[in-house]
């Protein structure tokens, strides 16, 4: 990836966010595309390249009548998107096309038009992990984790304090779902739904969308809004399967993504004002924080705690209010990105004073793939 | 409700076979010596299609798990835990822990565990592990 070399002209999340029980989920694609077209003055037929997960790029450019050049459906898990903007930022590099369309949209809590969650009984998950009682991600991507504890000597505590951080920022933003103070002893005392899990660590089921466009950084500063630059990008994949994670104290696909994107962005830790880590659960942070060369294992429990993180410390973070408060409709990476561009631009509920470079880092599946997008707004 | 079983394909019917026989099966490259799982023609350590089946141990620890509060209704009313064993031979494999309670203060990282193998159908047995001395 060249440097700054390709902006977002072009963000927006669905008008809505929460509990949209009247829009299914290729029209909560369709409302934020058309949002993000009109933060950048476009209309579809401006549009050459899409990029969705979820439904097909298929679906989508024909339902906006978009006649593309470029199509990518790479699609694996929350952090598709991350990937997509990695993928458009080459593509636009390389003249596969103009202006790209990334969208995301799901009924993730009134599952209005939204496919199920089924596996194959012949699939290595319906083989070797299916029959063991796993459901729904929180009885899997929780698994490694008491193993991590038990390693650095975390506490469910430390659990909590993710998330009660999170909500600090939430409290910031009009748009969060869960805006209201918890303490560490109300999430410990929230339902138990798989220990050392509680509901309060875990993230939100909600319904909502979101789309950005991008372009060439040299057609950029003919676009209404400010330019956020695309300064470095990783990625990588790991495992269909949580219980064969390389590591359980630490994700490869992290360490990989995160790697890749610091060294294309020739940026040190230190340069970061702002960091986005898709926060499915509350150990997520946590693992980000160390996977991604914040923090040394096992101390991002204490950098949390020391308040690093939080409203005034020094690596602002999640300060949406994350998927534990903001949102979360099942492929969270697309509100991560919306933050880091928000941030960039200067526009968030929560701004952080003078932030010039912001990093968004995603997660896909349970532990299955990474993506990581560094931004900038000075070219 | 009937338990969810899995359905064996090419590359991962000797495990099936090997559990239905009481027989936990695992796969070792014969030029790396690396033992893998789960099932596949090749080492996917060396990439090497000289692989060879043999009968493990049976034997490891408890690696991590939770216990699940959240309704499954083929797994019963009560929360379970679900685990990942690491194997001597050096795998993990997901599986539940049987024949203790299903609690923090039962489920202690590291406790060795042994296989027992819990027959579902006629082809389908699941390898299950219960606490075994060290």
């Amino acid at each position: 990836m060249m440097q700054n070399s390709v902006a977002v002209v072009g963000a927006a999340e669905t008008t809505k966010m929460g509990k949209i029980p009247d829009v299914s989920v290729i029209g909560l694609h369709a409302d934020a595309a058309l949002n993000a077209m009109a933060d950048a003055g476009l209309k579809p037929s401006d549009i050459d390249g899409v990029a969705t997960a979820g439904i097909s790029p298929v679906e989508l450019a024909h339902y906006l009548g978009i006649k593309p050049t470029y199509a990518d459906g790479t699609s694996v898990g929350g952090c598709s998107f991350m990937l997509h903007v990695r993928h458009a930022a080459a593509a636009i590099n390389a003249g596969l096309a103009k202006t790209i369309l990334i969208t995301h949209g799901e009924s993730g809590r009134s599952r209005v038009g939204a496919g199920g969650f089924g596996r194959s009984p012949s699939s290595l998950m319906g083989q070797f992990e299916m029959p063991y009682g796993v459901t729904s991600p929180p009885t899997m991507f929780t698994i490694p984790v008491l193993r991590y504890m038990k390693t650095y000597g975390v506490t469910e505590a430390d659990l909590a304090n993710v998330a009660v951080v999170q909500r600090e920022w939430a409290a910031l933003n009009p748009r969060a779902s869960f805006k209201d103070p918890i303490t560490v002893d109300d999430v410990l005392n929230s339902p138990m739904i798989a220990w050392p899990f509680r509901m309060l660590m875990c993230c939100l089921v909600t319904d909502g969308g979101g789309a950005l466009i991008l372009t060439s950084a040299d057609r950029a500063k003919d676009f209404p809004q400010k330019p956020v630059y695309i300064l470095g990008t990783g990625e990588s994949v790991e495992t269909p399967l949580i219980s064969q994670m390389y590591d359980f104290t630490s994700s490869t696909a992290f360490k990989i993504s995160g790697k890749k994107a610091f060294d294309e962005a020739g940026i040190t830790h230190a340069d970061v004002d702002h960091l986005m880590i898709y926060d499915a659960f509350a150990h997520l942070p946590l693992y980000g924080l160390e996977d991604l060369g914040f923090c040394k294992p096992g101390e991002a429990k204490d950098f949390i705690r020391e308040r690093n993180t939080a409203i005034g410390g020094k690596l602002p973070l999640n300060t949406n209010g994350g998927g534990l408060s903001y949102m979360h409709s099942g492929m969270y990476g697309m509100y991560a990105l919306q933050e880091s561009v928000r941030q960039m631009r200067g526009t968030a509920a929560a701004q952080v004073r003078d932030a010039k470079i912001s990093i968004a880092h995603g997660v896909g599946g349970m532990f299955a793939a990474s993506g990581t997008i560094i931004f900038t707004n000075e070219k | 409700m009937a338990r969810i079983l899995p359905e064996p394909t090419p590359e991962t019917q000797h495990f099936w076979d090997g559990c239905r026989d009481g027989e936990l099966r695992l796969q070792r490259c014969t030029e790396c010596k690396n033992t893998y799982f789960p099932p596949r023609a090749f080492c996917p350590s060396c990439a090497s299609r000289k692989v060879e089946v043999y009968a493990a141990s049976g034997r490891g620890v408890l690696w991590s798990y939770v216990i699940n509060h959240r309704p499954r209704p083929d797994m019963g009313t009560e929360p379970y835990a679900i685990a990942v064993v690491k194997l001597d031979e050096g795998p993990t494999l997901m599986t539940n822990i049987v024949g203790c309670p299903q609690t923090p203060e039962a489920l202690v990282l590291d406790m060795p565990v042994k296989v027992r193998f819990e027959k579902q159908t006629d082809d389908i047995s699941l390898p299950l592990f219960e606490p075994a001395q060290s």
